[in-house]
């Protein structure tokens, strides 16, 4: 991989797997991926040539499209289908670390008797976040986007067709945790809901706004560790509110169990 | 890093484009970029020089169009440019600033020769 631009993805795959599957490489089929040696030759400008020269044939053609027309598409289609089965989408994203495997997981526990629950885990490798999930006895698909730093919308789409989940259910996807890069691709969610953890620093909304921009609903989770931590519930709320004033909060230890009442409440209020 | 997935969206969508208007060599791609579009410009500029290698765009050259962006108070009505999320309304001084200009990410045309 290229160290410097984090380009090289010579073979890049994603691989869509259940806990117990062998493992089973997954071509991306939208992609381009001619690399070959990979061997570099990033001289910039030095061949570029602006402007139709006299004489030439070239033509202009009028595009108009939006880069993530294709991402955006898939992403409605997903949204289609997830509306047609009244199925409830929740992108969770945040920094690693904050604690989103453990909130899904005392979701599951606090929901999973009266509502259907299926789970969509995002990492670039690993089976982790999809084992614990299994534990909790729920259907799981792991994408394991390889150097990729987000879910798009065809990893989501290819990963509800191998998850099929029940209509009138909850499907959670948990992003990959990455505080900038998932902001900009839509999966066909209901609602993104941003994490962060007091552990982080309560400036975050300010450092990295776009995530908190796009956001609808921001749980701030460890307040047990509140009293270890110099982290000002206030000031992080009103660093976010400034960036989004749309934005509601709720205030949550998914270790403990404080404040995952509301959270449980809010969850059931968009499903009706 | 996820200007090297917008760098090959980017050249999707312009081999596509060009393959519905008859094929050619694309000299050009202009794209459009808000600057609260999340996108690091000299980044995609990097990224692109990889992602067209082998694709129709191999000789094209990237033109991007910065797009400033731009607010709105929902509080007093008042637009002005906005130069990240954390925006004051400059009249009223609220927060109740939405952003209606600046997320742009467009391919806005190709030149084929």
């Amino acid at each position: 991989m290229c160290d410097t631009c984090g380009c090289g993805q010579p073979n890049e795959t994603v691989t869509i797997r259940k806990p117990g599957d062998k493992a089973e490489a997954v071509e991306r089929s939208s992609h381009h991926h001619h690399h070959g040696d990979h061997a570099h030759s990033h001289d910039h400008g030095s061949e570029h040539q602006h402007g139709a020269e006299k004489g030439s044939r070239e033509r202009i053609l009028a595009v108009e499209k939006d880069v993530l027309s294709e991402n955006n598409r898939l992403a409605e289609r997903n949204r289609g289908f997830l509306e047609a089965r009244q199925i409830l989408a929740l992108n969770l994203v945040s920094s690693p670390g904050s604690g989103k495997t453990t909130i899904v997981e005392e979701t599951i526990r606090r929901l999973q008797n009266d509502l259907p629950v299926t789970v969509i885990e995002g990492d670039q490798q690993s089976m982790q976040d999809a084992n614990r999930i299994d534990a909790t006895g729920v259907p799981v698909v792991q994408v394991n986007t390889g150097t990729g730093c987000h879910l798009d919308a065809q990893m989501v789409y290819r990963a509800l067709k191998s998850l099929d989940p029940p209509a009138h259910s909850l499907l959670i996807i948990e992003n990959v945790g990455n505080l900038v890069c998932p902001a900009l691709f839509d999966l066909g969610e209901a609602h993104k809901v941003v994490i962060i953890s007091v552990t982080e620093g309560d400036d975050k909304p300010h450092k990295y706004p776009t995530m908190f921009a796009e956001a609808d609903l921001c749980l701030i989770n460890k307040t047990d560790l509140l009293p270890y931590v110099d982290f000002d519930l206030d000031r992080c709320q009103s660093f976010a509110r400034e960036v989004n004033h749309r934005l509601n909060f709720l205030t949550l230890s998914a270790r403990t169990g404080e404040g995952m009442d509301a959270w449980i409440t809010w969850i059931r209020e968009q499903v009706h | 890093m996820h200007e090297m997935s917008i760098a090959l969206s980017i050249c999707d969508l312009a081999a596509a484009e060009a393959h519905k208007a008859g094929g050619g060599r694309i000299k050009e791609v202009e794209v459009e970029i808000g600057t609260l579009a999340g996108v690091m410009v000299e980044a995609l500029e990097f990224c692109f020089e990889t992602a067209k290698r082998s694709t129709p765009l191999a000789e094209a050259n990237l033109k991007i169009v910065t797009v400033p962006a731009a607010g709105h108070c929902h509080t007093c009505g008042a637009r002005f440019a906005a130069d990240h999320y954390l925006v004051t309304c400059p009249e009223c001084h609220s927060f109740q600033v939405v952003i209606e200009q600046g997320k742009e990410l467009r391919v806005k045309t190709i030149s084929i020769e």
